[in-house]
């Protein structure tokens, strides 16, 4: 497939949605980038991103973020990408495609993939004022505008994947949503009656109305010409102000069948095994749009994905097909997983079904098994935690039973199947068909440790995310496996992790760091002085334990002293000249002029420097450590208290003003985040928690960049974790929605007590959920499902610190014999430390640096200097 | 200045180079944590004492930051050595021999100590 010797071929891609682009890399990695002109008409306005993912954008994600396009690859391999501007017209005699800018480009090869439209119904004023379908990031900007400005109730037509996403979407904007699906169940392709009537009762239980069996009839409108209602087939009218057509997609293949390729009976572009069209030897045709060999259009990426290599690989003279795709799923549907593999409806001859079901907790999972004990496939409706393990076994016999596969843990169920029962040739990722075998092989000879890694060794994991709690599991077999001595111990004095010692702190209630080290630490550490790692995070371990073990919750108190980072034994902020900080607790930001002014005359009166914090509070810098206790006292007379910037350990709520006053709030921000800011005060965790509470999704107290933050809804607050800003930002991901004050308080409890179980010394909660296998989900199924039976436990624990919070301030300054510590010299307490200076700047002070390097010494002076031992 | 006023507990003393200064009770050391002495030519030591009961005592000041405040680091052991981490970067320094375990052409004055009854 080359032009004439001498001339660099020209390759024209039409459509750049995921397939698309999925085709331009594979291209670059062939290196037919470099031998090819490359051009790419785009329709939509944005090049290629994760439609797959596309409902995220109504949780946060930000049309930037769901883009799938790197634009240095695009300019790094030449590709000429041309954004809004669609194929017209193809002449396939003159070999030339026309844009709708006019202009004409001569191809080599032409390769169209341009995807699916989204059927809409043939019924009277579909294209009324208030109809949208849901296919494009355009499409979601539309719905939500509307809803935003004139919907209070929406219905989509189609109870299937996407009918579900777009309903979940709509109650998401605030819209009352119904669903009307014409099968008897929803998503009738998945699931059969048994699934359907699970996933129905949980989906009526979030408050989605459904209605089965009735189709669309006609849009009504009213006198301006927009939706008011939908009349449907059993007689009666449902009142909407708005429509969304789910009602499934149709391949585009007008432009091959204006050019006179031939396309199936219902649509598609009839391609061979190589993704060639039947009609043209330079045409081929990949994703939605194409009809694949097999007789089949795959409405999956997946599938896509592997014609997208099949077609590139033929454009290099190459050997490849596409004979078919799996058209397994799993999907998280409002919150519900679906998952479906195989021969889900047991379509196979004389095959047997092995059903479990649970309708009281929404549970219903079945296998198709053959006569000869294989696998065939099988459905999974509310827990699919089995779904990786089960796909790649289908095909093959199971080594343990049917039944115990799908009974619940816990149940009387034998072996719970791991990944590393699956053969080497079982496919763990199906969106990138990676085998079982390859993912070991990165870690084996790849020398590859860890998930990410993996991840860009092989693209496992990099679509849909399915398969990355498998992924994990095999990941840390083969590691065992190859003997890869992997140290995860805290430090050279512990071989456990902090959460191995968090565990053992709170079961055998051990309550002194030496004692644990004595009993567990490593051989040569016990019975020594431990170290710097370990000491302040077994002291965080056992000061965020202290009500429920036993010991005693005030920091300073008996060996927890020694403990204590620098800054946590000194309760403020060390500078760099050796003075401290101070920051009083301003909960969610509120504060009144007397507590300002207080502010103003101890820090005019101890010559602070001062200065508004990021964390909406008030810093006062340049305290010697011997006016400490002064300045405490007269900050606790007057009702301040510790804020713990020094500590690893709750900083700030912060909050917006809210609906008190803002015209647009829709909950009280400020009195949820004062709220929350005195609940969790002086908690003691692995790293520093943050949060902020905003009062309606302007989010101008920017809670998606906290740890755990709560935006306000009309129907209550929705939570968001694991955020962070610093150097490495991520945005918090949507935990739970629309919870009321006591969910909301009762779900983060949950959350932080988790975190501090679980978390890696010095790990926010960013990085935490992102390591942890399983990741958000692996969170949700916990503090929400209570998939571990532990929330009673940790809800227990927040409540004794609740109930024991102590302001460590105020204890500071009622003991004498702590207070004996805050000074410069023990043989001299009433002298202040000569290297602490300052100078002046901008009206305040600032430390005085030259007086810092004043009598330093080399190291030559000092051996001199030196006085003998 | 104030020197600490005479008590009859084990009292902590300083080799200086003109003699034994002496600077303050030992019940005042937490095992595990320093206090600062002030000197009497204006130079500072920090004093720590660890969970054996054995006293050490080396330069206040950081010689990296300048300020001084080694005496507020957190101690440790590290192969069998007692060291102190500086609360200001972190660099540890071996309490015996005053080498700074991270850099090794860094080191901080040591100094004599013993109790006196
Ligand atoms: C005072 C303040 C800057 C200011 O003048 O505004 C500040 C000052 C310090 N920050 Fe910060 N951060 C301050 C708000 C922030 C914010 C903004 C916020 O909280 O909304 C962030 C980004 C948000 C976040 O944390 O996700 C922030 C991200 C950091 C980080 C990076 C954390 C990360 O996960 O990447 C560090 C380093 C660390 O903790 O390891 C840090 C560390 C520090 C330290 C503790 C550095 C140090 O060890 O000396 C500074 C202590 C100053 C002191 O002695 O008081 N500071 N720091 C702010 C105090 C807020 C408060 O009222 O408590
Ligand atoms: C909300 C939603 C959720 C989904 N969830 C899943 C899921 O969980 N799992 C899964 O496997 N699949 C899912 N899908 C389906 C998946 O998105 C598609 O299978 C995939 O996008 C197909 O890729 P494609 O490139 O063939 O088509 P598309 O991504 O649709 O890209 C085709 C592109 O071609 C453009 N185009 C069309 N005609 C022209 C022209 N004449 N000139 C230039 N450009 C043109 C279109 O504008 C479009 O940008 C979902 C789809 C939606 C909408
Ligand atoms: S940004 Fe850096 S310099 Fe500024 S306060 Fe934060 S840590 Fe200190
Ligand atoms: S199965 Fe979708 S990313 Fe692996």
């Amino acid at each position: 497939m080359t032009a004439t010797p001498g001339t660099t071929p020209t390759l024209v891609l039409v459509g750049h949605g995921m397939v698309g682009q999925r085709f331009l890399e594979a291209l670059a990695e062939r290196g037919l980038t470099a031998t090819h002109r490359v051009v790419v008409l785009c329709e939509e306005p944005r090049p290629a991103y994760d439609r797959v993912a596309l409902t995220s954008y109504f949780s946060g994600r930000t049309p930037e973020e769901l883009s799938m396009t790197d634009m240095e690859f695009i300019e790094g391999h030449g590709i000429e990408l041309r954004l809004g501007d669609p194929a017209v017209r193809v002449d396939r005699a003159a070999r030339e495609v026309t844009a709708r800018s006019g202009e004409v480009f001569g191809y080599d090869v032409l390769v169209l993939a341009t995807g699916s439209y989204p059927f809409v119904p043939p019924v009277p004023n579909k294209d009324a004022t208030g109809c949208f379908v849901y296919r494009t990031i355009e499409d979601l900007l539309a719905i939500e505008e509307y809803a935003r400005t004139r919907a209070g109730t929406g219905a989509v037509v189609g109870g299937g994947l996407l009918g579900l996403e777009a309903a979940g979407a709509l109650k998401g904007l605030g819209v009352e949503a119904h669903i009307v699906e014409f099968a008897p169940r929803l998503m009738p392709v998945q699931v059969d009656a048994g699934g359907g009537a699970a996933l129905l009762r949980t989906i009526e239980e979030m408050g989605l109305t459904v209605h089965t069996g009735v189709g669309t009839q006609e849009v009504v409108v009213g006198p301006d010409g927009a939706v008011t209602g939908m009349k449907l087939s059993d007689g009666s009218e449902l009142a909407t102000d708005m429509v969304v057509f789910s009602a499934g997609v149709r391949p585009r293949d007008q432009l091959a069948r204006d050019c006179g390729l031939l396309v199936g009976e219902r649509g598609g572009i009839a391609v061979d095994e190589q993704c060639r069209t039947v009609s043209d030897p330079r045409v081929f045709a990949i994703g939605e749009c194409a009809l694949a060999a097999d007789g089949r259009v795959y409405g999956l990426v997946a599938p896509g994905y592997e014609q997208a290599q099949t077609a590139a690989a033929t454009v290099a003279a190459d050997e490849a097909a596409f004979t078919g795709a799996d058209l397994s799923t799993k999907l998280k549907l409002l919150g519900v997983d679906v998952a479906s593999f195989g021969d889900a409806h047991g379509s196979t001859e004389d095959c047997l079904d092995v059903v479990y079901a649970d309708s009281r907790s929404g549970l219903y999972k079945k296998l198709v098994i053959g006569r000869d004990g294989r696998l065939l496939g099988g459905i999974l409706v509310g827990d699919a935690e089995a779904y990786g393990t089960l796909r790649a076994l289908t095909g093959s016999v199971p080594p343990v039973s049917p039944e115990s596969l799908v009974l619940p843990a816990g149940a009387d169920a034998g072996a719970r199947l791991g990944p590393s029962a699956l053969p080497d040739e079982a496919v763990v990722c199906s969106c990138h068909n990676v085998s079982k075998g390859t993912i070991r092989g990165a870690v084996a000879e790849h020398g590859c440790t860890t998930v990410p890694e993996v991840k860009k060794c092989t693209k496992a994991g990099t679509g849909c995310g399915s398969c990355v709690k498998v992924l994990g599991q095999l990941v840390a077999a083969e590691l065992e496996a190859g003997g890869v001595e992997v140290d995860k111990g805290l430090c050279g004095c512990f071989g456990q992790t902090r959460e191995e010692l968090y565990e053992i702190v709170l079961a055998l209630r051990v309550t002194t760091y030496q004692d644990l080290l004595d009993r567990y630490g490593r051989e040569g550490a016990r019975g020594g002085d431990g170290c710097e790692v370990c000491k302040p995070a077994v002291g965080s371990i056992i000061a965020s334990l202290a009500p429920t073990i036993g010991a005693s919750g005030y920091v300073l108190d008996g060996e927890q002293a020694a403990l204590q980072d620098s800054n946590d034994h000194f309760l403020a902020n060390l500078q760099r000249n050796g003075s401290y900080s101070v920051v009083p607790r301003i909960p969610g930001g509120e504060v009144t002029p007397e507590g300002l002014i207080t502010l103003g005359e101890i820090a005019r009166d101890f010559g602070l420097y001062t200065k508004i914090t990021g964390g909406q509070r008030i810093d006062m810098f340049g305290a010697r450590v011997e006016q400490l206790p002064l300045i405490w006292t007269r900050l606790v007379d007057a009702g301040f208290e510790s804020g713990h910037a020094y500590g690893k350990a709750l900083r700030t709520v912060k909050s917006c003003v809210g609906s008190t006053w803002c015209r647009y709030g829709v909950q009280d921000s400020v009195r949820m985040a004062i709220d929350l800011e005195l609940r969790y005060r002086g908690l003691r965790s692995p790293h520093k928690l943050k949060s902020a509470v905003s009062g309606c999704a302007r989010e101008c107290a920017e809670a998606r960049s906290k740890d755990f933050g709560v935006i306000a809804t009309s129907q209550g607050w929705n939570l968001y974790v694991g955020g962070n800003g610093g150097a490495t930002p991520r945005h918090a991901d949507l935990l739970a929605q629309d919870l009321t004050d006591a969910e909301l308080v009762r779900l983060i409890d949950r959350f932080l007590m988790f975190y501090i179980r679980t978390a890696d010394r010095l790990e926010r909660t960013s990085a935490w959920l992102e390591r942890l296998p399983g990741g958000l989900d692996h969170v949700r199924e916990v503090v929400v499902e209570d998939s571990l039976g532990i929330c009673a436990e940790l809800e227990s624990l927040m409540a004794d610190h609740v109930a024991h919070y102590a302001d460590e301030w105020a204890t500071t300054i009622d003991n004498p014999e702590k207070l004996a510590r805050f000074v410069s010299f023990v043989n001299a307490p009433d002298t202040p430390d000569p290297v602490v200076g300052f100078v002046p700047e901008r009206d305040q002070v600032k430390p005085d640096l030259p007086l810092l390097s004043i009598g330093l010494r080399s190291a030559e002076d000092l051996l001199e200097g030196s006085a003998p031992r | 200045m104030t020197l600490a006023p005479e008590t009859t507990d084990p009292r902590l003393e300083l080799r200086l180079a003109d003699g034994w200064l002496a600077v303050c009770d030992l019940a005042l050391l937490v095992p595990g944590r320093g206090v600062a002495v002030l000197l009497p030519d204006g130079r500072q030591a920090a004093l720590f004492r660890d969970r054996g009961g054995k006293v050490y005592a080396i330069d206040n000041r950081d010689p990296f930051g300048g300020a001084a405040v080694l005496s507020r680091g957190l101690t440790g052991t590290h192969q069998g050595r007692p060291f102190v981490a500086s609360p200001l970067l972190k660099q540890r320094f071996d309490l015996e021999t005053g080498r700074c375990l991270d850099d090794e052409t860094v080191r901080v004055a040591t100094y004599g100590v013993r109790t006196a009854a």
